[in-house]
């Protein structure tokens, strides 16, 4: 019930993302979320992809240094305080949120979040309890589709 | 111009020097054939017995001694004396990875204190003068010289050792300090300080000797306007001895090396051929006056050229020009010896692919150093805080290596610039060696 996220070290400099999105368009591969997180001089990039594997291979044969993260992606309700609801019930159970970010899909007209977590496991049983929909990484391609 | 610490040996004739030279050689081959097994069996495999050693022509028949031999011989193997007779033990700046000793007996210690008590003469220095001596105090050889020749000219000590610039000016100025010995980094640093807080009226300073470090005439000048002083090189090597193995006089022009205790050539670094005096080169050193630790023919990887012009000081010794470059990657920052290799030890250390480029620049006289690495699956991680502590352990195993901090910036794969497929390793910002 998890994703599978790429994690990219990409430097603090004029160019370095434009150069990797680059990279990404000349091999036709879709980024379906994205979130940049930095400190002074370099950065972690996070992406979602359709094809992980693929996308990896292609990655490494063009030097970049990546890694595949697990992160669990949920669906989120339109309506105000769901995600407090969500966050605070992840908090009472002592998980802890690493980082976070959202996207959308026009296919099925949802929000989603991609959340990463120290304790993947309690956290899928806190979010299952709620009734809070997970997404697999199977379901992606439903979500995003073509 | 005739300030001399001892006068009739700074100003033999060269038939003299030669004649000391001749007779130090000798004996110190049959020494060092008879206690060094060490150099015996290079001397062997040269062919060569101190039979064939019967002057100075035949210098060159010896083998040559490196940093290598040094460390390969660590910590006894080149000693020519039994510990019972050494009283001091010095060594090499900063580094841990590559370390070398050396030893003094009692005399080796007076011969090196006389080394720097001629310097401070040639700078003006009296017995009436304060000698501030901010170098640094420990292994390493500044403190210890400057502090020694300054005793031995009696003249008045003021041991400072490095760092706590308030302290140093506050004795600088309360205790009236005429002499300032220090790196010519630290002197810039020190200058800009007492500007800054308005004292340099109450500044007595008349001279300073400033080795340890490459420097150019541009910073001399800068130096010598801002403190209002004289502004002497220094030069030497902790095997040799320590800093006085060559000193400037008035002239300004050149360093004489102390040479009724020290032969020196210079040689093809490729080849090892010695080259004519005048030609530029690689400095060798024979310290054929000392008793625990005598090198023969110990290569220091300075490029220099030697003038025997006469100088107007009156000295006689042979005149080296400051180092124009190395012949070796050995790099100077901060006054302390810095090889490349030991930030490769330090990645591979750590289970990381040695790529790395390091970057020294000199900012307002003070030397920084930054390295480059390129980051590697090892060394990444989706947690930012993971690549930050990986970071700074290498910030940390960086500092007890080199024995200097340095920046440490990490960056993508293959950024290092390469020059015909192999990256470049240093890229020295400082000019050092054009003034
Ligand atoms: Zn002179």
């Amino acid at each position: 019930m998890t994703t599978k996220q790429i994690s990219v070290f990409l430097e603090n400099k004029p160019g370095s993302l434009a150069a990797f999105c680059k990279v990404l368009e000349k091999h036709n591969i879709d980024m379906r979320a994205m979130c940049l997180a930095d400190a002074m001089d370099f950065g972690i990039l996070r992406i979602i992809v359709d094809d992980t594997f693929t996308t990896m291979t292609t990655l490494k044969d063009e030097g970049y240094v990546c890694q595949i993260t697990k992160v669990l992606t949920i669906e989120i309700e339109d309506k105000p305080g769901a995600l407090v609801g969500l966050l605070t019930a992840l908090g009472d159970e002592n998980v802890n949120l690493e980082y976070s970010y959202a996207f959308l899909s026009r296919k099925a007209d949802k929000a989603y979040m991609i959340l990463k977590l120290d304790n993947m496991a309690k956290a899928k049983e806190v979010l299952l309890k709620l009734g809070t929909r997970i997404v697999c990484q199977d379901e992606m391609e439903q979500i995003f589709g073509d | 111009m005739g300030n001399y610490f001892s006068p009739e040996r700074e100003t033999a004739s060269l038939e003299q020097i030669r004649a000391w030279q001749t007779e130090g050689l000798i004996k110190a081959v049959n020494k060092v054939w008879n206690n060094v097994p060490y150099y015996r069996r290079k001397m062997e495999m040269a062919g060569v017995t101190p039979d064939d050693i019967k002057g100075l022509n035949d210098l060159k028949k010896l083998p040559f001694l490196t940093k290598d031999d040094l460390r390969e011989a660590y910590p006894y193997g080149l000693m020519a004396e039994p510990l019972e007779k050494c009283v001091r033990i010095q060594s090499t700046s900063g580094t841990t990875g590559r370390r070398v000793v050396a030893f003094y007996t009692q005399n080796d210690v007076d011969l090196w204190e006389e080394c720097c008590a001629r310097a401070l003469v040639a700078a003006g220095a009296t017995k009436d003068d304060v000698v501030h001596v901010a170098y640094g105090y420990g292994l390493f050889t500044g403190g210890a010289g400057l502090h020694g020749g300054s005793h031995r000219l009696g003249s008045m000590t003021l041991p400072m050792s490095s760092g706590n610039t308030d302290r140093q000016i506050q004795f600088m100025t309360d205790l009236g300090s005429t002499i300032l010995c220090c790196t010519p980094s630290y002197a810039a640093y020190l200058a800009e300080s007492i500007h800054e807080r308005g004292l340099i009226d109450k500044i007595r300073l008349k001279a300073g000797i400033f080795g340890a470090e490459a420097w150019t005439e541009e910073m001399r000048h800068d130096i010598e306007q801002a403190l209002h002083i004289k502004a002497y090189d220094i030069y030497g090597l902790t095997e040799i001895s320590g800093p006085g193995v060559a000193f400037e006089c008035q002239a300004q022009a050149g360093m004489h090396i102390n040479e009724d205790y020290f032969i020196v050539e210079v040689i093809d670094p490729k080849t090892g051929e010695v080259l004519p005096e005048g030609a530029k080169g690689e400095l060798v050193f024979t310290s054929f006056s000392k008793e625990a630790f005598p090198l023969l023919r110990y290569r220091t990887k300075d490029i220099c050229i030697l003038s025997r012009e006469k100088c107007s000081c009156g000295r006689t010794f042979v005149r080296m020009s400051k180092p124009l470059g190395r012949s070796d990657d050995m790099l100077i920052i901060k006054g302390v010896n810095v090889f490349p290799s030991q930030i490769e030890t330090v990645l591979l250390n750590n289970g990381y692919a040695a790529n790395y480029q390091i970057i020294v620049d000199r900012q307002k006289h003070s030397d920084s150093i930054e390295v480059l690495v390129e980051m590697t699956p090892e060394m990444f991680s989706d947690e930012m805080s993971e690549i930050k502590a990986r970071e700074k352990k290498l910030v940390g195993d960086l500092k007890s290596m080199l024995g200097i901090y340095a920046v440490v910036r990490l960056v993508e794969p293959k950024s290092i610039v390469r020059s015909e497929g192999k990256a470049v390793r240093v890229i020295d910002k400082r000019n050092l060696y054009k003034g």
